[in-house]
């Protein structure tokens, strides 16, 4: 009540201000006149007493002034004055207000848009019903395990999930799901799109509510099903059917079969993993009916699930944990791959089962890019305290300039509090003004970053709302800001005694230390920052083109890669063989196609492949075999990559099923493996799990190539001739190299494959543009660190010339004085120069031990260099103190060419 | 405030104008003087400090106000307790009376 009281009164107060003032005007008079009264009734004279209660009141004005600020009207009043009058100072001074607020927009908008992604990725919450009680549940440590890892969370099996299912208690409701594509395209070009295999109670245990139709549920997932219903996300439902509200029980082709549509998820639901956004969810049980014979449902050796579930009431991660543990031994027990050797069998029965907090979900984007967010996050920071340090050093300069006002401000009765305010509310606007303006341009900013992260293969969904942690970010900012650039400014331009002030002449003939140790300080940590995040952007540079030229192996250019799927043919295992290679004698007959060849796997695909290898032909089994990378390929392949034959010859069209086994080797695995520099002619086997197969003559040594990763170390490589596959895949990869613009050949390849069937799914990627985007995190970091870098370097270029400007402003009498005792212009801008020496040395030298302190947090992104590499710190140390010499050789020049006489006279 | 009239403790003022007003409606004149008639002279109150607080009361719900003809046939502001300011001068008091109690009985042990 109390509050709601003075809150109206005030606002009476504030509306009705003339009359408020005028009834404490006649109140205060009452009070004078009654008094003046009273000590006339005393016997004092009529003037006498009046003067008598003035002097007894102390002054009319201070007591109003008083009951004033006994309201809180007051007080806003005060502040809104001020901003006017801040607005007005500014106004007067345009282009400090518009660089001001430029730096502080592009300072906080580079921080919240990073920050804005950071909330999303890290911070947030799933988008589903109390999340802190969603776990996920996998094995304790994911190493050691073997078999076909075909998912992005590859943390169960189907047998293994069925287990868990029937015997963990820590969970009222538990799911399995498995990210993958689904082809949407009836035919011809595939049309992928975000697809998801969930469990009947995928999203009961969400607790979500559809926004159309019903959700799939147990009774969808029954073992065996045929293809039936599917559920689309909200996105899905716009985009393809344009938020048709009859979208329930349409058909929808997906690889091939037709589902219907029974459900549309709500409009903020994007899937349980943060970075991605599904289109369409589709029950486990109809994996078999899609993958066919690829299926992972019965293998007990196919890691493609991942699971979650919902703790019961009064259970906590730990005691699920416990709980899992002890039905560990038990499941592994029952769910042992039954093609395992066994030392795949000791780890495996090693394994224990426990659960994981997954209230944000799961995120591969997150475990990519968490470090080099939070990396680049502090690099934007830096660049924000960079620009404000500008700022305080325009404050300050204004701060010194308005010395005299505020002495005499000061004299007259002002209070330094006050002062104070009235400076702040000046620094307040410009961080508010900056601060919205930088929110806006974050929201852009950010989906920028996203943008430019996301590929054709790999299509990003990142959920940027601005939440109360991104909009208390920004306003945090934005105080902090203000306060750093406006406090130190704003007690130092009131420090002053007002009798000093006033009584000291304009300008003093030299220039001494005090005042303008400050700004010197500034300049100098300043010039420390910049050279850091010099430093940093050139690590990331150098290291993005060390990763651009590594020695590949191959030509990437040229190629482009075309996946053919023929399962819908539904060949025997002999028709595979001969129609991939009719695919490929068709391919290799369009014109100016200069080779092509069938591989499956291509490399730096992600998709790998390795196998231990017994060397010899009868030596006994190690449990520790040597292990190698494999390539399934077609002849042509080395030639199509151009990857140098070093010694015996490429594989040839004899090399069939039936005839000798035949491989060819890399260079590392002659060495490190096989132990001899030219291993034509020598045999090994392959242990595959507890299948040995071979053994296989080795007919070709070809020079070292990536494998999976630009950044991995040369690794043993096998590659097996694709025609002596027992059982041939129904899908040709192939690599084309060819002179042909990409599009024409893209046309060419379709007709031909056409022409061979009618209606084959057919996708295309170029192979030089999938490595590129392997690089993407390298190429973010090099380019935004690069951009910071450069602001850095430039604004504290900007700092050191006005200091400089300021420091020879200050020192006309001096200089004027100098010259005309005979100083040349040499002398001069030696002069000038060796101010700016020693605050660009000091501030090297700070920058040199920060940059190499900071940096180890660089570390692990960095690739061929070391975080303290001393050809970048050099470098970067030589260019900051060249473009900083020259950035005060023009106010030195300037100062050279005073005329001493006009210097002097301008008192 | 004069030399020899002693320094009102912080605080008790407020609690000084409600007790003054607790009687009848008065005007800031009024009260200063009653004020100094009711402690014999030993409180003189300044109106710098006084008007001040007239506006905090007010902005608190503890005094209301109202123009009035006073003795000199002038229009005056009269101030009067509201009901949560009754209740505050009876807080107040016994407040008060317990401090200058314990504070009585620290004195007379210390002696």
């Amino acid at each position: 009540v109390g509050l709601w009281t003075s809150l109206s009164a005030g606002l009476r107060g504030l509306f009705r201000k003339k009359q408020t003032e005028r009834e404490l005007d006649e109140e205060l008079r009452d009070f004078l006149e009654k008094s003046a009264a009273e000590k006339m009734r005393s016997g004092m004279s009529r003037e006498e007493a009046q003067r008598t209660a003035r002097l007894e009141m102390g002054g009319v004005e201070a007591v109003k002034e008083n009951v004033r600020s006994a309201s809180w009207e007051t007080h806003l009043e005060s502040l809104w004055s001020d901003l006017r009058f801040g607005t007005r100072l500014l106004r007067f001074n345009p282009v400090f207000a518009g660089a001001a607020i430029l730096s502080l927009a592009l300072g906080i908008g580079a921080n919240t848009a990073i920050f804005q992604l950071l909330d999303a990725v890290r911070l947030r919450t799933l988008p589903v019903k109390n999340p802190q009680e969603i776990a996920r549940i996998a094995i304790d440590h994911l190493g050691g395990r073997s078999g076909d890892f075909t998912s992005r969370y590859s943390d169960l099996t189907y047998p293994m999930w069925v287990e868990i299912h029937a015997q963990q208690q820590g969970f009222s409701n538990f799911f399995a799901w498995s990210p993958t594509q689904f082809n949407i395209a009836p035919s011809g070009e595939v049309h992928n799109v975000q697809g998801m295999w969930v469990s009947g109670e995928f999203f009961q245990t969400l607790g979500l509510q559809p926004a159309l139709g019903r959700f799939l549920n147990s009774a969808d997932d029954t073992p065996g099903c045929s293809p039936g219903g599917a559920v689309i996300s909200y996105s899905f439902w716009q985009r393809e059917f344009g938020g048709d509200p009859s979208v329930i029980g349409r058909a929808l082709t997906l690889s091939r079969r037709s589902f219907e549509v029974v459900g549309v998820t709500a409009a903020d639901f994007y899937g349980v993993e943060v970075g991605r956004n599904f289109d369409v969810a589709v029950p486990l049980c109809a994996e078999p009916a899609i993958m066919g014979e690829d299926s992972q449902m019965k293998s007990r050796s196919g890691w493609w699930l991942a699971s979650m579930g919902r703790l019961k009431p009064g259970w906590t991660i730990e005691r699920a944990t416990a709980q899992l543990q002890a039905i560990s031994p038990a499941i592994f027990e029952a769910t042992l791959p039954t093609d395992y050797n066994p030392d795949n069998t000791k780890h495996f029965l090693a394994f224990r089962l426990g659960a994981f907090s997954a209230d944000s979900g799961v995120s591969e984007l997150r475990k990519d890019y968490e470090q080099p967010l939070w990396l680049l996050l502090a690099l934007a920071a830096l660049v924000l305290i960079i620009a404000s340090t500008n700022l305080a050093n325009l404050m300050l300069a204004r701060a010194s300039a308005r010395e005299k006002e505020m002495g005499m401000r000061m004299a007259v009765g002002a209070s330094r509090g006050r002062l104070i305010r009235q400076l702040l509310a000046e620094s307040l606007l410009l961080a508010a003004v900056g601060a919205v303006l930088g929110a806006l341009l974050a929201h852009n900013l950010s989906q920028l970053l996203v943008a430019s992260l996301s590929t054709q293969n790999n299509p990003l969904f990142v959920e940027l709302g601005t939440d109360w942690r991104v909009f208390g970010f920004t306003a945090g900012l934005a105080v902090l800001t203000c306060v750093f650039f406006g406090l130190a400014p704003a007690l130092r331009a009131t420090s002053v005694s007002p009798g000093v002030v006033l009584k000291e002449s304009s300008r003093g003939t030299t220039e001494g230390h005090g005042r303008f140790s400050l700004r010197r300080i500034l300049v100098v940590s300043q010039i420390a920052l910049s050279l850091t995040l010099l430093v940093g952007a050139l690590l990331f540079a150098r290291s993005l083109s060390k990763l651009t030229s590594v020695e590949t192996g191959f030509r990437q250019t040229g190629i482009l890669v075309t996946d053919i799927d023929f399962s819908s043919l539904k060949l025997p295992n002999e028709g595979r063989s001969n129609f991939g290679h009719e695919l490929l004698s068709r391919i290799r007959a369009i014109p100016r196609v200069e080779s092509a060849a069938t591989t499956e796997t291509v490399p730096l695909s992600g998709n790998e492949e390795f196998h231990d290898i017994l060397p010899g032909i009868s030596e006994p089994l190690e449990d520790q075999n040597p292990v190698s990378a494999f390539h399934h390929v077609s002849p042509g392949f080395f030639q199509t990559l151009q990857t140098p034959l070093l010694a015996g010859r490429d594989f040839n069209d004899h090399d069939v099923v039936g005839s000798p086994l035949v491989a060819v080797v890399n260079e590392t695995m002659a060495r490190k493996i096989l132990k001899t520099g030219n291993p034509v002619g020598t045999m090994f086997r392959v242990r595959r799990l507890s299948k040995i197969s071979g053994p296989f003559e080795i007919v070709g040594l070809v020079k070292d190539t990536k494998y999976g990763d630009l950044r991995e170390e040369p690794l043993p490589i096998v590659y097996l001739p694709i025609q002596q596959e027992p059982r041939p895949d129904q899908d040709s990869q192939i690599l084309i190299r060819s002179s042909l613009p990409l599009p024409e050949l893209t046309s060419a390849v379709k007709d031909s494959a056409n022409s061979a069937h009618r209606g084959l799914d057919l996708s295309f990627f170029g192979f030089h543009t999938m490595i590129e985007e392997g690089l993407l995190r390298e190429r973010l970091m090099a380019k935004l660190s690069g951009f910071f870098g450069g602001l850095a370097v430039l604004l504290a270029v900007i700092g050191l010339y006005g200091v400089i400007s300021y420091m020879v402003a200050r020192r006309r009498n001096e200089i004027g004085i100098r010259m005309s005792l005979g100083a040349g212009r040499r002398a001069i801008i030696a002069l000038v120069l060796r101010e700016s020496f020693w605050l660009v040395s000091i501030g090297l030298t700070l920058g040199v031990g920060l940059s190499l302190a900071a940096s180890r947090a660089a570390t692990s992104l960095l690739f061929g260099l070391k975080p303290h590499d001393a050809a970048t710190l050099i470098m970067a140390t030589v260019i900051l103190a060249v473009i900083a010499l020259a950035a005060s050789y023009i106010p030195a020049l300037r100062a050279s060419k005073l005329d001493p006489m006009d210097a002097l006279r301008n008192e | 405030m004069s030399d020899k009239s002693a320094t009102l403790v912080q605080g008790t003022l407020d609690m000084l104008i409600l007790k003054t007003l607790a009687l009848e409606p008065l005007h800031g004149w009024g009260i200063s003087q009653r004020i100094q008639q009711l402690s014999h002279g030993v409180f003189e109150v300044n109106p710098g400090s006084l008007f001040p607080a007239f506006r905090r009361l007010e902005r608190a719900g503890l005094l209301e106000c109202e123009w009035r003809i006073s003795e000199n046939n002038r229009r005056a502001k009269y101030y009067s307790l509201t009901k949560a300011g009754r209740q505050k001068l009876r807080s107040e008091t016994k407040e008060w009376e317990r401090q200058v109690a314990a504070i009585t009985r620290i004195l007379q042990t210390a002696s």
